[in-house]
């Protein structure tokens, strides 16, 4: 090959670089192993992580996984592929895109969806981006004054950080309205008026610490004020509770968030993916890739990116966003894992968790000194009170092998003695009890 | 299956998997006014009809697994199946991202080797894993900039230098940073034009953002003097990791004098591409940033691992994702990086840019036209069908569309901008001489093929499940979910 090139040596094929930049600094680097002692040395890691059953939730959840979808999900031609930039060499993905958008519109009852964004963390900030630029009646585009977005009740305080984080540099303020008993201040979100009246309003169903909101009184005065509202949901709650389609008498305008429920391992919380869906008449606001049906010269119905003209690789400096990836290796199990558990499945999943989850909360409150902290009604997960600083309880009932929830503190400090506890339709009576035993024994010796 | 046949085409009302639904429980304990009443349009087929759809579905697509792959400034290298087993260890795929620092010192172990090892990569002073893609790495690298000069007060500074060629992504980075992005012409060689690059500098300027090697395919050989003239009017240099296959192990960022670098670990690390993602793009920095860097990262104490999040870096742009990135794929990055080991690192580096230089010189001996003839290839390069499209009317286009025919990819068209009716080829480490021969074989055949029979080309593809798509009508006639009853 180095005849060919006419060069002596692979050295001189870096002979355009100046030879003080060649490092020497590598060594801090060890020499490579082969396959087999890689994975000793990982599975050797991996090992110190396995735990028991897991009853922390707060966005990322222990579902059964049919064993059929990373079967299908994990092949070469899925995983190993690029970008379908080229249809018609990217026929599987590119079709396997559209059936998602299908399911993903069916399940939040919205009209259109992207090929999906990074998580549901990122998702909430493309989204806000995208109220911002589809909103354009509202005061503030005439005035420059800044672009508010109410957080309304409680939302994920980690979206609300990456959110924050992603939009700060464009004028964009979140502005969270408090809660009360739990759930979003009805009066402190009407009572932004005037110049306070923001261009969206962000609310979680079910909230952050597992409540129900009032979503159709929120979105009915968003919708008498000119604000965009943006859903953020729990997939898996769809299959029970009424979807962003259909919150007030129109419906949300922008519904997001994590798809890892629907059939992505836990792994650490990544790699998942986002969901961005919205109305047909902010479809060119979408960020990220879109699938579209058309036909090939001899009208054969195939799938197409479109409408990339509002894309990046395009747009450059006047892109709707720099966002490039959709999750899709992560998109292709959540589709097959909806086709193959279908509407009947997932609503069983659903009912079950929120069974699961009762008979839990019913366990935990009856040790002495735990009662539950708000009252009404939760889907899956809830807040309980264990009358001590939680985190050293997480930590104790951990020693014990149960993974016993999220402690509250350290994102609202009222709320030290609390932990937020999930259970997915995979814990067993015995994994509640067992995890009753432990909280007994941490608490009460 | 029958051409453009959907999962919910081939659903019939009521059926479904009876394995994968747990048995009804009681009616729920919450208010019907919240309560779904339209249960959602998802397929109603059995499993294996759905393991049947997909697995014909995947039969469509090309990828690494079945072919070479050249996409420029991609880097479609072999995906290595341990990394994956190693990442689908039960310890690690079944670990919660808030499980407790006892239960996670494995995980946190990794993440901090990784660390480790992309400061050594970078010649950086630290590095965070979060970014979950190269746009991401590239938002957080320019945000930081904006960080750094705020936190010096100095704000005036309103924008940021991209060259011409650079990718769209840099150019939206900047502007979802809230700059200006100024664009810098890029000489007839290849190299930026220096003087082009002086008369932007000055005091509105916050920084630059760069590939090397260019995506011209080429190393930017005046890097050091652009790196000094970009500090001497206070600016910051950003280093775009997209093209670091070509010098790792060789040359690093931090020496070159940039002051933030982020890394496709889904092309230099050989995670899988997945059809469109995950990536990751972990960022390092140079001492200057090191007080802005994206929370979550892991220290070590001892032998005890543990988060440090914005409390201890109270400078940190903050969390970008949910969690902690895309933790899967950082797993996946640092068992690869555990088999190459130093010298194995050295190695990608030199195969990349031999595989690149051998096939660049055959192509040109076979008489097609290179961008920057008088220079090497760094892992990748250009070509150019200006003249087949003047003197055949055969495009770029064209002859990508009719690659596919004989089994390859096409190689990246139309990018950079610069250059007309081009491809630009990156054949990646892990080929062998016999592909590239075979590569370069299916070129000539294609150019004979647009000069005798050069409907056959424009008309190309002919052997793929799909002929050439209508991308006006999928623009216009927007149609993006199946609509049920109509079909």
């Amino acid at each position: 090959m180095l005849t060919s090139i006419g060069a002596p040596s692979i050295d001189a094929l870096f002979d355009e670089i100046e030879p003080a930049l060649k490092t020497s600094h590598f060594d801090g680097i060890d020499e490579g192993v082969d396959e087999m002692t890689m994975i000793q040395e990982m599975a050797e890691r991996a090992r110190r992580d396995e735990a028991g059953p897991c009853f922390t939730g707060a966005g990322c959840y222990d579902h059964h996984i049919p064993a059929a979808v990373w079967d299908i999900a994990a092949r070469g031609e899925f995983m190993t592929a690029y970008t379908p930039y080229q249809a018609e060499a990217s026929q599987g993905t590119l079709q396997l895109i559209y059936e998602y958008q299908t399911m993903i519109t069916g399940l939040t009852a919205m009209d259109v969806s992207n090929a999906s964004v990074y998580d549901g963390g990122s998702a909430l900030g493309e989204a806000v981006l995208m109220a911002v630029r589809a909103n354009r009646a509202h005061p503030s585009n005439k005035t420059g004054g800044p672009r508010r977005i109410a957080v309304a009740g409680a939302c994920h305080p980690h979206y609300v950080d990456a959110t924050t984080n992603i939009t700060r540099n464009q004028g964009i303020e979140l502005v969270p309205t408090g809660t009360t008993d739990g759930r979003v201040d009805l009066d402190a979100l009407t009572g932004m008026t005037g110049d306070r009246m923001p261009v969206a309003v962000i609310v979680q169903q079910p909230n952050f610490l597992g409540l129900i909101e009032p979503v159709d009184e929120i979105a009915d005065w968003a919708s008498a004020n000119g604000v965009l509202v943006i859903a953020v949901v729990n997939p898996t709650s769809l299959a029970l509770l009424r979807p962003p389609g259909e919150w007030g008498a129109n419906g949300a305008d922008i519904a997001c968030g994590d798809g890892q429920p629907l059939g992505i391992p836990m792994a650490s919380g990544g790699p998942s993916f986002g969901f961005l869906c919205t109305r047909s008449s902010l479809v060119r606001q979408l960020p990220g890739r879109l699938v579209g049906r058309t036909v090939d010269r001899h009208d054969q119905p195939g799938f197409t990116l479109t409408l990339q003209a509002r894309e990046q690789h395009i747009r450059r400096g006047k892109a709707r966003s720099n966002i490039c990836t959709n999750q899709g290796l992560l998109v292709t199990a959540a589709t097959i894992y909806l086709a193959i558990v279908g509407a009947t499945g997932l609503s069983r999943v659903a009912s079950r968790c929120h069974e699961r989850t009762r008979k839990l909360v019913g366990t935990l409150t009856g040790v002495n000194g735990v009662r539950s902290h708000f009252a009404g009604p939760y889907f899956h997960e809830h807040v309980i009170d264990v009358g001590q600083p939680a985190d050293r309880v997480a930590d104790a009932v951990a020693e014990l092998g149960i993974v016993g929830g999220l402690p509250l503190g350290r994102y609202f400090p009222d709320l030290r003695n609390c932990l937020l506890v999930c259970a997915t339709e995979k814990r067993t009576d015995a994994d509640i009890a067992r995890f009753g035993d432990a909280l007994q024994q941490v608490l009460n010796g | 299956m029958n051409p453009g046949e959907t999962i919910f085409d081939i659903g019939k009302p009521g059926r479904r998997a009876s394995a994968q639904a747990p048995a009804a429980g009681d009616a729920p304990d919450l208010p019907a006014s919240c309560l779904r009443a339209n249960a959602p349009r998802l397929p109603e087929v059995s499993e294996l009809q759905a393991v049947r759809h997909y697995t014909n579905l995947s039969a469509r697509n090309f990828s690494i697994d079945n072919q070479f792959y050249p996409l420029g400034s991609c880097t479609m290298k072999y995906n290595p199946r341990g990394a994956h087993r190693a990442a689908s260890l039960p310890g690690f795929l079944n670990r919660h991202p808030l499980a407790p620092e006892s239960a996670s010192q494995g995980f946190l172990a990794c993440l901090y080797d990784l660390q480790e090892t992309l400061k050594h990569v970078t010649g950086m002073a630290a590095v965070s894993l979060t970014p979950m893609a190269g746009a991401q790495g590239e938002f957080a690298g320019v945000a930081m900039i904006r960080a750094w000069h705020d936190a010096r007060g100095d704000d005036g500074r309103e924008e940021i230098l991209v060259p011409t060629a650079a990718h769209g992504t840099n150019p939206a980075t900047a502007v979802m940073c809230g700059y200006r992005v100024r664009e810098v012409a890029v000489g007839a060689d290849g190299d930026m034009d220096m003087a082009a690059l002086k008369a932007a500098l000055g005091e509105k300027t916050a920084g630059i953002m760069l590939t090397n090697p260019s995506t011209c395919g080429v190393f930017e050989r005046r890097i050091r003097e652009i790196a000094d003239a970009v500090h001497a009017a206070g600016g910051l240099l950003y280093y775009d990791g997209a093209n670091l296959n070509a010098i790792l192990g060789n040359v690093r960022p931090g020496d070159m004098g940039f002051d933030v670098a982020h890394l496709n670990l889904h092309k230099t690390f050989a995670t899988p591409h997945g059809g469109g993602g995950p990536g990751a793009g972990p960022v390092g920095v140079g001492e200057r940033l090191v007080p802005h860097i994206p929370t979550p990262v892991v220290a070590r104490d001892g032998d005890r691992y543990r988060w440090v999040d914005n409390d201890q870096i109270p400078g940190s742009i903050g969390r970008l994702s949910a969690f902690m990135g895309n933790a899967g794929i950082l797993l996946r990055a640092l068992a690869y990086a555990r088999m190459l080991g130093r010298e194995g690192m050295r190695r990608v580096g030199e195969y990349a840019t031999l595989n690149a230089n051998y096939l660049m010189v055959r192509l040109a001996d076979a008489g097609f036209e290179l961008a920057y003839p008088e220079r090497r290839a760094s892992h990748e390069f250009i070509i150019t069908f200006r003249n087949e499209a003047k003197t055949l009317g055969v495009t770029a286009m064209d002859f990508a569309k009719r690659l596919l025919d004989y089994g390859f990819h096409a190689p990246t068209t139309y990018f950079p901008l610069l250059v007309a009716e081009c491809f630009l080829i990156e054949p990646t480490e892990t080929e062998t001489k016999e592909e590239l021969d075979a590569f370069v074989d299916a070129m000539v055949r294609i150019r004979a093929e647009a000069e005798t029979d050069p409907e056959r080309v424009k008309t190309a593809p002919h052997t793929l499940p799909v002929s050439r798509l209508d991308d006006v009508k999928a623009a216009r006639e927007l149609d993006l979910t199946y609509s049920f009853g109509e079909h």
